[in-house]
Parts: structure tokens; C-alpha cells; sequence
């Protein structure tokens, strides 16, 4: 490698935040060089400092924020010096950025043509139709299909993955020196992720770009960065090459954040011995369906319907873990609620050789006993106002278990099991972190001792360790109280890790199910392989295959009224591995 | 959209038919007696008692009603008690004069809330967002009779800016658009300000500033058209409580519009204009939201008629 000046040069650089008159730092004496066409990853867990550090580079830091001491170098000029009016002309055509979240990072008002000439002629003096056609050029190179009738369409519109390409190619379009990325496919999909991922690179190698890209997955980072800073409470832990990084993480954080990401594979190793079959299932899908019409017409009829679920059946049993994964829209959720009783359905639902339908209020009541749920964003899932001790003792008061007394040292107790201890029975939510928060959920999910957990993407919004952790508690109480759960998550490698069996699903359908052996090991349907070989894997020494792109968006599960969907039959190649046909169309 | 505004158009019916009923109920049981307001305190029994009959006031209720059900849908609202002439007649003569004024007070409201609210939102926790919202709630309280004497009292007797009443010229107009488009424009300076400060933390503000644009155009091209969707519906609302002000308003400037015909046929319980004005205000309302809710969907991309 020649050693060439930097493009960017960042040094000492520490970023503060008042808060009541003190300065507290939040990225302290940080130091990274990029050069022109390098990858640069930035990685650590929530709080590290990483996304401030980018937005201290675009100069869009909050009012209470600021840069207190250091230096951004991008070439000659420092970019911490510089004033407002100083740094707008330098946003979007020598630095540009791309953000998580590609359904709220666009205006849902304009289309997105608008948007993106809006973009170029705010930089260039070029006039309407020389910038639109810039814009077209824009979003074809980020691979879009018709590019010229994307420009007329609004954002609700695309799916997050055509967002999210439309953000690549509005910040590609001026051809900025320096890209950064704040997490660009953590809000994706794991197929648009790798999608979105090989167009970077690809682009990167077409225009020559520098990248930062912000994140928090180490798979992503073993696959995209060519160096990589470490970042852990506002302090950067270590850099290095990514190879090196892997291979020999001389830091012990980075030891430790590196041995908790969930790898694929390395369920493999854990003897999962399948509970003994033939007992009665904690819970029985017999062709549960459930759809969602929509639409008007004249007399206000519906006239679409979305096939959320379609003849799904399966069943899980006492002490088991089973899976549920596929994309956003595959219906796995749809169906979880459909099991605690949250949504309409038809076929048969059994709990406990109790079927749900047509029971009466008291009845359901009783069932709700044995389904509880743990679900995804554990500070939205507890009541603010209320002492986090009295959450997890509700469901007892609701279904009028003992007396006050007891129920206080039976919270004790949850609390003790879900490793906190029972004298922060008295604080608020916010006094908890995400990982402690969702402690609590457990708890106060193990409260009427069920004998089905069902968590959906419980574990999806914890930084790595965290989750680790959480899933390790989930094993734990699987042993101590002989709970099943339904575990529903689009990470594979996660589901991997923690499962007996799995059903994939499709388009409200399932496409495969099996033992966690027979699908992860032997994966039938291509929809399967598709999932598992779109997972970045943290390992940057090994050499990936290229991508099979996905023809198409995946189609929609919504249909006219009448056109119902084909059933997909399943069929047995043995041990109980259970394939569907390949679709066509 | 044919089978959208189909539908609106039958709720609106079913509305105003309500409205009609509840209104002609109210007046109905009425303590006031109307006969004795046209024949005089003078009037022997006997023609108090001729009168009764010639209007069709001893007849039952639903009987009544339904005369008069039958007359609206003919276009007939009937005739006014003492000023012997068409309702629908007078109510036509004096809506332009109406329909003047709220153009009036809506521009008024709007300009003055929207622009408050703008201003207050981008200097939020400023001494000068904390002054434009102390302004607001003193607006949003102030009885409409006290500011309209007060803007007379300053700008037509002592300063002799504006004329003191009458309707004709522009200079007639401004007094009175003011004095009823400044309690909305409290309200909506409030409201703008909220919306405004959501709009101005959605991640899209963020995306139009990393683009490197101008602060103003990030103000005008993508947080103003987001932030004024929630107001939209507001100002089709809004035309039920202009009605309210029109009567006090058109009394205090002597503004020849339905609010002050109303106003005296209250007085002298002349029941065919009150129930016309009922039902041209009612219309007014329905129409202002069924506009309102039409117009969204233009603005807003994502809104789909149905």
C-alpha cells in the first residue's frame, strides 16, 4: 500500500453534551485516519459514541451538543472550525450520509424525484432537466428498476430496501469524497441487507468513495470494512484491519463483544436432545388463517384482502423451543397474536387440548394463564408510571392469585430468578437498561408460571452482549420451569443458537419445518438457503460466493377479493423435515 | 373518489336532517310564544288564535315538522313571521356579506396563527416563543365583544383609521376579519407551533439538512407542508365556531350579514329564520369538512379517499 495523505484525519476529537451546565463527554480523544476508497468501520454497542461521531462530522449535531476539542480534517479543511453557513455547502456534495431508518429518513410528502433533483441543485447550478436527469443516472446506478417512474412515486410507495436505495443514490449523486453510513441495513431485512451491502461495495468500486460505516454487527463489519475502530462508552477501544481485528483482538472488550455474536454453525456444536414426542403439544396450529380486508368500493365493501397467514399448522411441545423466522411480512408475528388471542383467525388454535374457538370470556381468561408474551421493544412493553415490582405482580392481581403478601414474595422471587434483586421492586423503567428492562418482561411473563412463552423479536432490539445474555436466562428458565417457547426472530443465526425445531415462512405460509439439524443443516427449499446464505457471517477471512439476487421484490400478500392463494402442501422427506414445492410466480 | 364523496354526501344529508330535527324540536318546546311576539300585546284572543291557525302552529308536531321538511326540499324555507318576505330570499341577500367576512377572518387567523406559530416553534424556549405564546392564550381568551370594542374604540374613534361600522369598501372589512380571526389565530399559532416542532425532529428534517440545504428551504420545502396537515382538518371544524362568532361580530359592526338576521329573529322569535340560519350554518360546517377531507389527500400523498 503507498502511503498516501488521508482524506480524512480525525484528531483527538471529543464531543460533549451539556447537560444542567456541565459538559459531559460522549466521544472523548478519539483518532482515525481514512484514505480515498478505504472502508472504515466504526462498531461498538449502544452508547458508544459511534453515531455522534458521525453526526459531529456532518456538522448536524444536536443544539446541546458540541464539538469541545480536536480536529476533522477532510484534506485541509478542519471541519470542527467551521460555521453553519461554512459547512452546508460541503453536506451532501463532499460529505454525504445515509441513516438507519429508510421508511422515516424521507419526506412523505414530496416524491422521490423531487426530493433528489432538490439534492443535486442545491449544490449544482444546472438546470430542471439536466439535474433530473442526474437524478435518473442516480437511481439507476443504484440499481432501482424503472428508474423514470420511481422518480414520480412517493416514499410509502417502495419497500425499505428501495428507500433505502434511493438514500444511497441521493447521497452518491454529487459524488461526495466521503459516505457515511449509520447503520444502513440494521432496519432491513437479512436478503435486502446483503442486497444493499453488495451494491456499496459495488459502488464503492465504481466511484471510488470512502465509506464510514457506523454499526453495531460484526457480520456486517467482517464484510464490508477494510479497517475497523472498536468503539466502547465514548472511547475508542482499539483499530486495526478488520482481518487482524478478528483474528487477533488484542483488547479484552473486543474479545468479549466478538465471542457473544451469535454465529451460524455454532449450534452445531450444543446436543439438542428433542424432548421425548407423543406427550400432548403445550399448543396445536391446526390450519390457522387469518386475513385483513381492505379497500372500498362504492358501497364501501372491501375490496382487496391481505392473506396474512394461510393454513398454517404446527405444533409445539412441553419444554420445547420452537422457531418462527422470515422476513417483515411473512405473517410470523400475525401469528403469534393470533395465539394470545389478539387477533380473529380461523382453523383451529389448541392450547392445552383446549381449543380457543368459542370460548367463553372467563374460559379465555383461564387460557391466558398458560400464553404469555415477551415482545420486542421492552421500554415500550412497561408502563413508565408504574414501579416496575406492581408490573410484573399484575397478571397475578388480574387473575387474583393469593394474597398481597404473597404475591409481593412471589415477585421477589421472579426477580431474583431473571437475575435482578427484589429490592428494585420500587424503581421506574427508565431506571433499568434495555438488557434489565427486558429482564423484567420475563418476569413478569413467568409470573403465572405459563407453560408457553411466546417472544417475538425479544431479543432483536439489544446490542450483542446483552442479548447474549438474555438468551442464556431464556435456556435457563427453560430448564428450571419447563416452559416451551415460540421464539420469533428474522436473525438466523440467533434462532440457530437457541431452537429444537423451526418453521421458515413465506408469504404467510410455511415453506420448510423441521429440527433445527434437519433446516439449518440441510436447508430444502431455496427460499431457506436464500435466508441462511444472505447472513453476514463474522469471519473476514472467508471468501463469499456471490450473492444470488432475489429476482423481484417479494410479492404482495395482498390479493382481490375471491382470488384466494394456492396452498402450499408440505411434504415429509423424512425425521419429519417437511418441505413445500418451490413456488412459481 | 365518485363512491367516496358519494357516501360523504348521504352522511351530510343524514347530518342536516338530524340537525333540522333537534333544532325544530328545540324551538318547538320553546317557552317564547311567537303568535304573541307578531299580533301584540293589544290582540284580543280570538285574533291571537287566527294568526296561530294561519301559520300552522296549532297543528301537531311531526305535523309541523314535516310541512316544513316538505318546504325544504322544494328549496321553500318559508316565510319570516314579521318581515313577510322569503326566508331564503333574505338569507340570500345578506350571505355574500357573510361570506365576505369569513373569507376575512379565516385569512386573518391563518396569516396571524400560522406565522406565530412558525416563528415561535424555530426560536422554541426563546423569550420570543414564550412572548408569542403568552399573546396567543390572552387571544385565545379574550371574549370577542371586548376585543371588537377595543380595536373600534383604537382604530376608528381615536386613531380614525377605519370606519366604525357599515359594509362596502376594504377599510369596512379589516376591523371585523380582525376581531373574528384573532381567537382562531391563538389557537391555531398553538397548534402550528406543536406540529411544527414534531415535524422538525422527524428524521426526514435531518435527511433535507445532511443534503446541505439551505435552513430556509428545509423550512419551507419540508417541514411547513408536513407540519400543516394536522391543521387542515381544523380549519373544516373551525366554520362551526366562526358561526358563532358571526353573531356577535356582525351586532358589534353593524355588519349586514345571516349573524345579525339571526340575532334579531332571536330577539323576536321569528321561527322560520332562526331554523333557515340553523340550516345555512349546519350546510356551511358539512361542507367545510367534506372540503377539508377532500382537499388532505392532495397534499398528503399517503391519505387515500375512501
Amino acid at each position: 500500500m503507498t502511503i498516501t495523505n488521508p482524506l480524512l484525519s480525525v484528531r483527538d476529537l471529543t464531543v460533549s453534551v451539556r447537560d444542567r451546565g456541565v459538559m459531559k463527554p460522549l466521544v472523548s480523544g478519539l483518532s482515525f485516519d481514512l484514505r480515498a476508497g478505504e472502508t472504515l468501520a466504526i462498531a461498538g454497542e449502544s452508547g458508544s459514541g459511534k453515531s455522534i461521531t458521525s453526526l459531529a462530522l456532518m456538522g448536524l449535531l444536536p443544539n446541546n451538543v458540541t464539538v469541545t476539542s480536536g480536529q476533522m480534517l477532510l484534506g485541509d479543511t478542519d471541519l470542527a472550525q467551521m460555521s453553519e453557513n461554512q459547512m452546508r455547502p460541503l453536506r451532501g456534495a463532499q460529505v454525504a450520509m445515509i441513516f438507519q431508518e429508510p421508511m422515516t429518513s424521507l419526506n412523505p410528502v414530496q416524491t422521490v424525484g423531487t426530493q433528489l433533483i432538490e439534492a443535486i441543485r442545491a449544490h449544482e447550478p444546472v438546470s430542471y432537466g439536466q439535474a433530473r436527469a442526474g437524478a435518473i443516472a442516480a437511481l439507476r446506478q443504484v440499481r432501482l428498476a424503472e428508474p423514470e417512474r420511481r422518480m414520480g412515486q412517493y416514499p410509502h410507495e417502495l419497500s425499505g430496501g428501495m428507500r433505502q436505495r434511493v438514500m444511497i443514490a441521493m447521497a452518491l449523486a454529487l459524488r461526495p469524497a466521503l459516505m457515511i453510513a449509520d447503520e444502513p441495513t440494521t432496519a432491513l431485512d437479512v436478503t435486502v441487507q446483503r442486497e444493499v451491502l453488495e451494491l456499496l461495495k459495488d459502488l464503492q468500486r465504481e466511484t471510488g468513495t470512502a465509506i464510514i460505516l457506523i454499526t453495531h454487527d460484526m457480520g456486517v463489519v467482517a464484510e464490508t470494512a477494510d479497517r475497523v475502530v472498536i468503539m466502547q462508552a465514548g472511547q475508542m477501544v482499539e483499530q486495526g484491519l478488520t482481518p487482524d481485528i478478528f483474528a487477533a483482538p488484542r483488547a479484552d472488550y473486543t474479545r468479549s463483544l466478538l465471542a457473544a455474536v451469535p454465529r451460524l454453525g455454532a449450534g452445531a456444536a450444543r446436543a439438542a436432545p428433542l424432548p421425548p414426542k407423543a406427550q400432548v403439544p403445550v399448543a396445536q396450529l391446526v390450519d390457522v388463517t387469518v386475513h385483513f380486508d381492505i379497500g372500498a368500493n362504492f358501497l364501501g365493501r372491501p375490496t382487496h384482502r391481505v392473506h396474512a397467514v394461510e393454513g398454517v399448522s404446527f405444533d409445539i411441545q412441553p419444554s420445547e423451543t420452537f422457531g418462527l423466522v422470515g422476513e417483515s411480512g411473512c405473517g410470523k408475528s400475525t401469528i403469534a397474536k393470533a395465539l394470545a388471542g389478539l387477533v380473529p383467525y380461523e382453523g383451529q388454535i389448541i392450547i392445552n387440548s383446549t381449543s380457543l374457538a368459542g370460548l367463553k370470556a372467563q374460559e379465555r381468561k383461564d387460557i391466558c394463564r398458560d400464553v404469555q408474551m415477551v415482545f420486542q421493544d421492552p421500554m415500550a412493553a412497561l408502563d413508565p408510571r408504574m414501579k416496575v415490582g406492581d408490573a410484573v405482580a399484575e397478571p397475578l392481581l388480574i387473575h387474583g392469585v393469593g394474597t398481597a403478601r404473597e404475591r409481593k414474595e412471589r415477585t421477589a422471587e421472579l426477580f431474583d430468578h431473571v437475575g435482578l434483586s427484589s429490592d428494585q421492586m420500587n424503581r421506574y423503567p427508565h431506571e433499568f437498561s434495555g438488557g434489565q428492562r427486558q429482564r423484567i418482561c420475563i418476569a413478569r411473563a413467568l409470573a403465572l408460571r405459563p407453560r408457553l412463552i411466546i417472544c417475538d423479536e425479544s431479543v432483536s432490539a439489544l446490542d450483542v452482549s446483552v442479548q447474549a445474555r438474555v438468551l442464556a436466562l431464556l435456556e435457563e428458565l427453560k430448564a428450571d420451569f419447563g416452559v416451551a417457547y415460540l421464539f420469533i426472530s428474522h436473525d438466523m443465526a440467533v434462532v440457530e443458537n437457541i431452537v429444537d425445531r423451526l418453521a421458515v415462512m413465506y408469504l404467510g405460509q410455511i415453506v420448510e419445518m423441521g429440527t433445527r439439524d434437519q433446516v439449518f443443516g440441510n436447508p430444502q427449499h431455496p427460499y431457506t438457503q436464500r435466508l441462511l446464505d444472505a447472513v453476514p457471517i463474522p469471519d473476514p477471512t472467508r471468501e463469499r460466493t456471490t450473492y444470488l439476487r432475489a429476482a423481484s421484490e417479494p410479492p404482495s400478500p395482498m390479493r382481490r377479493i375471491g382470488d384466494p392463494v394456492p396452498r402450499l402442501m408440505l411434504t415429509d422427506i423424512g425425521g419429519g423435515h417437511l418441505i413445500a414445492p418451490e413456488v412459481t410466480a | 373518489m365518485a363512491g367516496y364523496l358519494f357516501r360523504r354526501i348521504f352522511q351530510a344529508v343524514l347530518i342536516l336532517l338530524g340537525v333540522s330535527f333537534i333544532t325544530f324540536v328545540l324551538l318547538y318546546v320553546l317557552p317564547a310564544d311567537p303568535v304573541r311576539q307578531i299580533a301584540g300585546r293589544a290582540a284580543t284572543a280570538q285574533t291571537v288564535e287566527n294568526i296561530r291557525q294561519q301559520l300552522g302552529l296549532d297543528q301537531p308536531f311531526l305535523v309541523q315538522y314535516g310541512r316544513y321538511l316538505g318546504g325544504l326540499i322544494q328549496g321553500d324555507m318559508g316565510r319570516s313571521y314579521l318581515q313577510k318576505t322569503e326566508v331564503a330570499s333574505l338569507i340570500a341577500s345578506r350571505l355574500p356579506a357573510t361570506l365576505l367576512l369569513m373569507a376575512g377572518g379565516i385569512a386573518c387567523e391563518l396569516l396571524i396563527g400560522l406565522t406565530f406559530g412558525v416563528i415561535a416553534a424555530i426560536y422554541r424556549g426563546r423569550l420570543l416563543d414564550q412572548g408569542l405564546m403568552v399573546t396567543s392564550f390572552v387571544a385565545v381568551s379574550a371574549p370577542q365583544f371586548v376585543v371588537g370594542l377595543l380595536l373600534l374604540y383604537v382604530f376608528a374613534v381615536q386613531l380614525g383609521w377605519f370606519p366604525i361600522g357599515g359594509y362596502g369598501t376594504f377599510e369596512h372589512l379589516v376591523l371585523p376579519s380582525v376581531t373574528l380571526g384573532i381567537m382562531g389565530s391563538g389557537w391555531y399559532s398553538r397548534m402550528m407551533r406543536s406540529s411544527m416542532i414534531e415535524v422538525l425532529r422527524q428524521d426526514y428534517i435531518r435527511t433535507a439538512r445532511a443534503k446541505g440545504l439551505t435552513r430556509a428551504r428545509v423550512l419551507t420545502r419540508h417541514a411547513l407542508p408536513n407540519a400543516i396537515l394536522p391543521i387542515i382538518a381544523m380549519i373544516g371544524i373551525d366554520i362551526g365556531i366562526f358561526m358563532g362568532g358571526l353573531v356577535v361580530v356582525e351586532s358589534v359592526f353593524g355588519w349586514p350579514g345571516i349573524g345579525q338576521l339571526a340575532w334579531q329573529a332571536i330577539q323576536r322569535v321569528d321561527i322560520p329564520i332562526i331554523m333557515g340560519v340553523t340550516m345555512v350554518s349546519a350546510t356551511a360546517i358539512v361542507l367545510g369538512n367534506l372540503l377539508a377531507d377532500v382537499i388532505t389527500p392532495f397534499i398528503d400523498p399517503r391519505i387515500k379517499m375512501r
